[in-house]
């Protein structure tokens, strides 16, 4: 794994990328703490994969297809019920640009 | 105390109209009430959908219905959906949220007559491994000693369990260790079976590959019977597998296999003590206790997991954004502002430190260095298992390498120490084995539960194991 300092940057180039906005508070917090956990994954780096493929799912999963019918599925009434943003029968979201 | 009736003679008593349903629910009820606001095991709990359930059940049992939990209350982990009942997985970003749905182990358990009772509090999203990262409730209160934690994530689960005077199991939910961890501090018994075998639709993910629906009890006949009729593939779950029947085996000549690194890297030596007391037993009830070696699971299975469930867990949580359901503000500002603004409200401390690691390790530059080598080292983590189970029938260690901390102990744990208490949970979760715990007995006055795992679709093996053990006194 590649040695990874976590500064300031990155902590926020991170968040940017999750939607989170962190307070001076988190920032100070975090950077230390992800710093520690990050390297203690390096420990990782001490087995050889290379001949290994990924185990995705701990159980091999068989490919699952059903006939293309549309089956029962959630009332306009019930997806909305959940939300105070909504307006004709759909959901209203914030302003894309 | 008078000893509480198993969930299965229960059922029969209610069948044969010996028990009224609507009595129990109502004493039941009355606990909650009295006793919840000090324990907080249930962070949802509304006193006339349960009796609603149990009138109209009492009802369906005049006209001769039957069920394997006929009137048995069953208390639901908060992450799992329950149609009309708030379900907010313990965080803030799903306040409000009352689902149209339920899942489908919570829709199996009611067709066979359970009656619901509420939401057990557990750790945000399954967070942690105390309970006490708890955004949705207060945290839980463990009933032998309300300075310690019940255990997490499902702590509420073992908690009620634990505390209450009558018939009961708990629905839960485990990652990476949530169901033995609090089953463990708690004293009771639990099952977390191969993954695959209890359906996930409708529970509201920690993480995809890792997440499993098992059940607590006050022993394991009670969590076995609540697996039994949740188990099974499901049309509405791609990853579901069909379930071998869970009948009791026989335990005479079973190889146990005590993993040697694994009990090396166990500090506490009254939990070590305590539980290769009970495991010295097992030649009373036929079996043979045989060393094994587990090294890598041991040494990496930690990184591997926390890598795999962190990431998973930033991608499943970039849903709650505000929009469709639970917390909402008002609309301003562009998509992202308003998106940021929401999440950065609703989800808490250890959340946003888990998106935060997990979101790290998929970005484009770390991707190959972190979750796809943790998801290789999950390869050779699984293929040691296999090797072990080849010369063992069963694995048996600590549950937890700990008693039930004090809260002020888990205060001083930095993140990576809170983690690290997870080193005897993650092998089996992370490889999607089955795996039974029983209470060993006390260590230093406290429960030390111990872990019977066994390898993939062995449930009933890890069962039947378990619950001989159980029996001896």
């Amino acid at each position: 794994m590649p040695k990874v300092t976590v500064d300031r940057k990155l902590l926020l180039d991170v968040a940017a990328n999750c939607r989170l906005n962190l307070t001076e508070a988190e920032i100070e917090k975090f950077l230390p703490q992800l710093e520690e956990v990050l390297r203690s994954f390096s420990k990782l780096d001490e087995l050889d994969v290379s001949k290994e493929e990924p185990a995705f799912q701990p159980i091999s999963i068989e490919d699952v297809l059903r006939e293309d019918r549309a089956g029962k599925c959630l009332s306009q009434e019930e997806a909305l019920s959940n939300t105070i943003h909504k307006k004709d029968g759909f959901f209203k979201g914030p302003r894309v640009v | 105390m008078e000893k509480t009736l198993g969930a299965k003679e229960f059922a029969e008593e209610v069948q044969a109209g010996s028990i009224s349903a609507l009595e129990h629910a109502s004493k039941i009820v009355e606990e909650i009430e009295k006793k919840n606001p000090h324990y907080h095991h249930f962070n949802c709990f509304e006193k006339d959908f349960v009796l609603d359930q149990a009138r109209a059940l009492e009802k369906e049992i005049k006209k001769g219905r039957k069920g394997k939990l006929l009137g048995v209350p069953v208390s639901v982990k908060d992450c799992l959906c329950v149609k009309g009942l708030e379900s907010r997985a313990g965080s803030k970003v799903l306040g409000g949220y009352r689902p149209v749905f339920d899942a489908t182990a919570v829709a199996k358990a009611k067709a066979e007559g359970a009656i619901i009772l509420g939401k057990s509090v557990q750790d945000e999203f399954g967070f942690g491994t105390f309970s006490v990262n708890v955004g949705a409730g207060e945290i839980p209160l463990n009933p032998i000693d309300t300075s310690r934690s019940c255990g997490g994530s499902s702590g509420g689960a073992a908690g009620f369990a634990a505390l209450t005077e009558h018939t009961h199991i708990a629905m839960a939910e485990s990652t990476g260790g949530s169901i033995a961890a609090p089953a463990s501090f708690c004293g009771m018994a639990s099952i977390t079976p191969t993954y695959g075998l209890v359906s996930r639709y409708g529970l509201m993910d920690y993480a995809n590959s890792l997440d499993k629906i098992g059940a607590i009890g006050k022993s394991v006949e009670d969590a076995w019977l609540l697996l039994s009729v949740m188990a099974g593939k499901d049309p509405m779950e791609s990853t579901t597998i069909d379930s071998p029947p869970l009948v009791a085996q026989g335990v005479k000549g079973l190889r146990i296999g005590i993993p040697f690194e694994l009990m090396e890297s166990i500090s506490d030596k009254k939990i070590k003590e305590a539980c290769l007391a009970k495991i010295s037993r097992a030649q009373e009830i036929g079996a043979k206790v045989i060393d094994v070696k587990l090294p890598l699971n041991t040494q990496y299975g930690l990184a591997a997991y926390y890598i795999i469930a962190m990431s998973e867990a930033s991608t499943n949580l970039a849903k709650y954004c505000g929009m469709r359901y639970g917390l909402q503000k008002k609309l301003e500002g562009n998509f992202n502002e308003y998106f940021s603004a929401v999440r950065s409200e609703g989800f808490g401390e250890e959340a946003k430190r888990r998106i935060l690691i997990g979101t790290f390790a998929r970005m484009s530059g770390f991707r190959d260095a972190y979750y796809m080598r943790a998801m290789k080292v999950r390869s050779l983590l699984i293929k040691e298992f296999r090797k072990v189970f080849s010369k063992t029938d069963l694995l048996t260690f600590p549950a937890m390498p700990m008693a039930a901390p004090t809260f002020s102990q888990i205060e001083k744990l930095t993140p990576l120490q809170h983690y690290s208490a997870d080193l005897c949970t993650v092998p089996a979760n992370l490889c999607g084995l089955p795996h039974a715990t029983v209470n060993a007995g006390l260590a230093n006055g406290l429960p030390a539960g111990l872990m019977v795992c066994a390898n993939h679709l062995d449930d009933a093996r890890a069962l039947s194991f378990a619950h001989a053990l159980e029996a001896l006194q």
